[in-house]
């Protein structure tokens, strides 16, 4: 069946339309939207797009950083001052799945996607979303709760405060094939020293649950300490807390569990 | 459902295609344009058969809405040989063994073109991140690594 497809020239009348049609998809770097349509989704009728340099701009300068939605990975590997997020940007695709899909459309990736995702939680990002009364701020693990539910809106940006130093946020893809494939874990650490302790450790984690999900447990038996090997072994026991892994092509629920806490105790202690 | 009239650069001509909503671009250059170069490999974006260069850039044509590349200049295999001789990089695939069933051939090709037009003397890392998007289910992917940067050197000689 012939899609509708509906060009705007402003991110705001495309969340109008979006709200006003509930079989409106947003294309935007077209891996998961064109995808959907290949597979023969009949669930999409209108494909909406906006040609809104708002949603491409970067604004890297200050000690927060805001991407616009529609920025590709391509282009945050271009920006030096995006350093702390080409690791998790260069994990993502080949060159040319780099080169169209974006930020935005990753917060919407299923697993074994949505790696940069993944990233953006540990950094405690904020997503700002566009309905059709507005735009509002929701904090990304808020956002993601809810993202099977937020047809009618669009997201514009988000945004997060850059780490303070490199050591402060460390990323990991875990695939069965270098240099690119899809994740059986990937895991997300912003663990920023206080003196010598760490204050609001986030960690987060891809491919343990449906969604990326913050492991709470593995955090708390961070808090206030320094990170040494016993707060480090410590976090590794609790990391699986709350998680639910699912068994597929990559791997099973049994062996993510099982390889969580190697790799968030090689993470947090530098090792390879 | 009307069709929406569309013209692009293809491989430095001028095409006008009428397509129906929805269509990707690989579909408009196979079916539409007759350019049957790209190949259709799996329809997610996993297997890189369908890379071709938008403005200079590597995409894949099967997740690109056939519409969005309006006033662009899409190149694919067709265009990158010159006259009757094959373009550095065909000869060092065919002098390499580089091609086995063919079928991911002209995206392999494209993606290591996207590479050299912009890093004519790549690392042998370089090289395998740049076609890490392309799936080859024959060679092992060693001799196309060594096409490539065969393709490279002979460049840098010339």
């Amino acid at each position: 069946m012939p899609i509708t497809v509906k060009t705007f020239g402003s991110a705001g009348e495309a969340a109008s339309a979006l709200s006003s049609d509930r079989a409106a998809r947003y294309l935007g770097g077209g891996t998961l939207v064109m995808r959907a349509l290949n597979e023969g989704d009949i669930s999409i009728s209108t494909i909406v797009r906006a040609n809104d340099h708002a949603l491409r701009r970067i604004d890297a300068a200050g000690p927060r950083v805001t991407i616009g939605a529609g920025v590709t990975f391509a282009k945050i590997l271009a920006e030096r001052d995006l350093a702390f997020l080409h690791a998790p940007a260069r994990s993502i695709g080949g060159p040319a799945v780099r080169n169209m899909g974006t930020v935005g459309g990753n917060l919407f990736a299923p697993n074994p996607y949505g790696d940069f995702t993944v990233a953006l939680l540990a950094l405690d990002a904020t997503v700002t979303v566009q309905g059709g009364f507005g735009a509002r701020n929701v904090p990304i693990e808020e956002f993601l709760q809810s993202r099977d539910r937020q047809a009618g809106s669009l997201v514009i940006s988000i945004s997060c405060q850059k780490p303070t130093n490199s050591e402060a946020f460390r990323y990991r893809k875990i695939t069965r094939i270098r240099p690119k494939g899809g994740s059986v874990i990937t895991l997300a650490a912003y663990v920023p020293l206080s003196s010598g302790r760490l204050l609001d450790a986030r960690l987060a984690l891809g491919s343990m649950a449906p969604m990326p999900i913050r492991a709470r447990a593995a955090e708390r038996a961070l808090e206030g300490r320094p990170l040494d090997a016993s707060s480090i072994s410590a976090a590794a026991s609790a990391i699986t807390e709350g998680t639910s892994p699912v068994d597929d092509a990559l791997g099973s629920a049994w062996y993510r569990r099982e390889i969580a806490g190697v790799h968030l105790r090689r993470l947090l202690s530098g090792q390879e | 459902m009307s069709k929406t009239a569309l013209q692009f650069r293809h491989n430095g001509r001028d095409v006008a295609i009428f397509v129906d909503g929805g269509t990707n671009l690989l579909v408009a250059l196979r079916e539409l344009i007759g350019d049957m170069t790209p190949k259709f490999g799996c329809g997610q974006g996993g297997c890189g058969a369908c890379s071709v260069l938008i403005d200079g850039e590597l995409h894949l044509a099967c997740l690109t809405l056939a519409e969005t590349v309006a006033g662009r200049s899409i190149e694919t295999l067709d265009g990158i040989k010159q006259g009757p001789n094959l373009h550095p990089l065909q000869r060092a695939f065919a002098d390499n063994f580089a091609a086995q069933c063919g079928y991911c051939t002209p995206g392999m090709l494209m993606a290591a073109k996207a590479l050299l037009d912009r890093n004519p003397q790549p690392s042998r890392a370089e090289v395998i991140e740049a076609i890490s998007g392309n799936i080859c289910r024959c060679t092992g992917y060693e001799p196309i690594i060594n096409a490539v940067l065969a393709a490279a050197s002979s460049r840098a000689r010339a």
